[in-house]
């Protein structure tokens, strides 16, 4: 992790040669007429407009819809790769549902002194109310957004591990999608892993994790906070897509212990819920009682076992970013295996002499708040001026505990198509993991952001960056 | 079906129907105004604002009706909630919420239709550009109506968004009777006079039917002729009768699916029955402006049953 190196090019040797796995798309690239190409280029975004593939950003005067640009060079990974990335994914994930339970149950990790107690007490994202339950199958991220970013041949880096709502695998479908009617020859040519699998396995994974009080086929409903979200595209998407009902907070009660939907022809029980509502806004009887979004009861129906919630409350404990510096303990305390892929070095501002450190090298390093997301009040020492440097150091100062700060990590980079052909840019990387009682289902693929202006590494869509389709080549 | 899903659809579709209804109210007055006097044109303008059931709100706004004011309100303007762009706004919005039961082609149309409009209407419209920007909104809705057709399934889905349409439609031409009923009485009317068949045309034309109607009554261009027309006749889609024919056929459409009847359903067939027991000359009998002012209300408590049957809100 030293800086200042060349990035890692997951496309070309230093020499210029390239790797492998792009091997034949290169040669296919290299016969396209580039003028060809931006036509192409241009369709798609037509067709991401027409068909209505938006994020709201908020904040806009009206609430704006934007497209998040689309690259048409994919983002490839080879097989082998993939194999040791999917591990190390599953392996993390496995660890974080363990953790989840030992939290909200026996706290043996608080207990063996691998994690200090008030960093779970104090914790916001700590759910009382989840003590003393286990969720269907002991499952509690239902659906998790591994962030990851690369460095090296061999360097995988989790930057977060998203176990609350993760959003973006709509991108993941649509981009795919978008390639295929773009360049059909070439999936002829190159063998690529399929993901449009994603809203099948999906279902089929959520209904597995059905209350023991449904008999039959479970209903399986999708909660959104409505139109204005800046995911709603997403959340309408895989409703359609898994062919269940997209429901907001007031289409639903509780009827005679359970949570049901209204529809034309009464109330309709739902067995799992796939909320797309932070866990703030759930229940206003349990957490924010001005909440509209929510249903009123729907948490004590489901400590009562009367339905799943997914993700379950309470799941951002793991993902929480002080909690992330501890995640190499947590994986070998459940696992008993040294983790597969590495942490990000993370210091932790509440202390003393991390803090010292962290304001000693503030124009070297990544600050972040410990509950933010979407990259916003975060700051990126190396492109900050001297002046937001300072601002940023009276905001630390005032608040140590909300910071942690990393090291810039140097991204590895993907070309992109630009005028004058292909040119490197950062890229992180979005896997989708799907969690049942039966399996952990990781797509092979995901999401890759890119940030498209150059030397940027801020690949956040809110904040300019774009996404690519990624391919897993078969074996 | 969700019962917000249900009302999504219906409004989704009401909000279509007004867009194109004033776009042809416009159309029409446009042309009123265009082969009259300074006076007589300004008295139209106030008719069509009339008409378009937003005379307050224009009346908050401004102190006088002239053609500028009226296209830009009726057109553009957000403060209008009946205004197209409003109403296509609203279209889009509902669309979204219910996006999961519409096919692809509808989503599209729709989306299209408002992505349209919102750059054609996001400056004020000239009067050079009035015809060609009414075309394009009668166009781009039929484009919404022909994916509707071709594409959608013959389910509760399409049973709703059909009737959002014809209860808008059935509001929008007993709306345009009512303002002009005057002109329609046999009694009031100078027949044959130029006066009237101006009026005359101007009604048929907010309906669309200034050609229909000549090749059916080419020979009886009366006020009686024109309001059993509007009122009575079946053959024409947007005569009342044939709106509360195709509502309730879709409310028995909906009764046979989910094997229940409502109260919805009683009102439906009270309304359609009425139009199978009186002709023009009970109505002109009853009060012609009693008798719309009574379907406009009976229209609306449809309207309103059918919420609560089919619990769009709860």
């Amino acid at each position: 992790m030293t800086r200042n190196k060349v990035p890692f090019d997951e496309m070309r040797l230093s020499d210029g040669s390239v790797r492998e796995p792009y091997a034949e798309y290169s040669a296919w690239f290299n016969q396209q007429n580039p003028a060809r190409l931006q036509t192409k280029s241009d369709e798609a975004e037509a067709f991401f407009r027409r068909t209505g593939i938006t994020f709201n950003v908020y904040g806009a005067a009206e609430a704006q819809e934007r497209l998040i640009p689309f690259d048409l060079v994919p983002r490839i990974v080879s097989h082998r790769e993939w194999s040791r990335l999917s591990k190390g994914i599953e392996q993390r994930v496995r660890a974080i549902n363990a953790f989840l339970w030992d939290i909200y149950n026996r706290q043996e990790i608080l207990r063996a002194g691998r994690i200090p107690q008030e960093l779970i007490a104090k914790n916001e994202a700590f759910v009382p109310q989840m003590m003393g339950f286990t969720p269907p199958g002991s499952v509690y991220t239902h659906i998790v957004g591994t962030d990851i970013v690369r460095t090296g041949e061999d360097d995988f880096y989790v930057l977060e591990d998203n176990a609350r709502t993760p959003s973006g695998v709509s991108y993941m479908l649509e981009n795919r999608e978008t390639m295929l009617q773009m360049f059909p020859e070439l999936f002829s040519k190159i063998k690529v892993q399929s993901v449009s699998d994603y809203p099948k396995t999906l279902r089929a994974s959520l209904a597995a994790c059905a209350p023991a009080i449904c008999n039959g086929k479970p209903t399986v409903a999708v909660l959104t906070p409505g139109i204005h979200n800046s995911a709603y595209f997403e959340h309408s998407f895989l409703a359609d897509q898994m062919g269940a009902e997209l429901v907001e907070g007031h289409d639903l009660r509780v009827v005679d212990g359970r949570v049901a939907m209204r529809t034309t022809r009464g109330y309709k029980v739902i067995d799992v819920l796939y909320r797309r509502i932070d866990d703030d806004f759930l229940d206003p009887m349990t957490f924010n009682p001005d909440s509209l979004l929510g249903v009123p009861g729907i948490m004590d129906v489901y400590r009562a076992g009367g339905i799943t919630l997914a993700n379950a409350p309470g799941t951002g404990i793991a993902d929480d970013k002080a909690i992330y510096s501890y995640m190499p303990d947590i994986v070998e305390f459940y696992t008993g295996e040294k983790a597969i892929l590495k942490n990000v070095e993370t210091h932790r501002c509440a202390e003393p002499d991390a803090l010292k450190y962290v304001l000693d090298n503030l124009d070297k390093l990544v600050v972040k708040e410990v509950h933010g997301s979407g990259g916003y009040g975060m700051l990126v020492g190396p492109a900050a001026s001297k002046k937001e440097i300072e601002a940023f150091r009276e905001k630390l100062l005032a608040h140590p505990g909300n910071y942690i700060a990393q090291p810039t990590l140097s991204l590895s980079t993907v070309p992109i198509f630009v005028d004058q052909g292909l040119a490197p840019r950062h890229v992180d990387l979005r896997p989708f993991v799907q969690v049942s009682p039966r399996a952990i289902n990781i797509t092979p693929g995901g999401l890759t952001r890119v940030a498209l202006s150059e030397g940027s590494l801020v690949v956040n869509s809110s904040q300019g960056g774009g996404t690519k389709d990624t391919w897993v080549l078969e074996d | 079906m969700l019962g917000k899903t249900a009302g999504g659809l219906y409004w989704m579709f009401r909000f279509l129907e007004r867009s194109e209804n004033t776009a042809r109210l416009l159309e029409a007055g446009f042309r009123m105004a265009l082969t009259r006097s300074t006076e007589g044109g300004t008295s139209e303008w106030e008719s069509v604002v009339t008409t378009s059931g937003t005379g307050d709100i224009y009346a908050s706004k401004y102190d006088d009706y002239n053609d500028t004011q009226v296209m830009h309100f009726l057109l553009c303007d957000m403060d209008n909630p009946s205004s197209v762009l409003s109403v296509t706004k609203a279209a889009r919005d509902n669309a979204r919420m219910v996006r999961t039961a519409l096919t692809t082609e509808v989503w599209e149309a729709v989306n299209d239709n408002w992505m349209t409009l919102r750059e054609m209407l996001s400056a004020p419209i000239t009067q050079v550009e009035l015809p060609t920007t009414l075309a394009i909104i009668r166009q781009k809705s039929a484009l919404v109506r022909g994916a509707l057709y071709g594409t959608m399934l013959r389910n509760d889905i399409y049973d709703f968004a059909r009737l959002g349409t014809f209860l808008e439609r059935a509001d929008n031409t007993a709306r345009i009777i009512n303002v002009k009923y005057y002109t329609l009485l046999p009694s009031a009317s100078f027949v044959g006079s130029s006066l009237d068949n101006v009026q005359w045309e101007m009604i048929l034309r907010s309906v669309s039917a200034h050609r229909s109607f000549r090749w059916l009554d080419e020979s009886d261009m009366s006020a009686t002729a024109v309001a059993d027309f509007l009122i009575f006749d079946r053959r024409l889609p947007r005569s009342l009768a044939f709106c509360v024919k195709q509502s309730r056929e879709n409310l028995h459409y909906l009764e046979n699916e989910y094997g229940t009847r409502h109260a919805c359903h009683d009102i439906a067939d009270r309304l359609h029955k009425r139009f199978d027991s009186q002709s023009i000359s009970s109505v002109f009998d009853f009060g012609l402006h009693d008798f719309i002012n009574e379907f406009i209300t009976d229209n609306n408590a449809l309207g309103a049953q059918i919420e609560r049957d089919y619990r769009f809100n709860g």
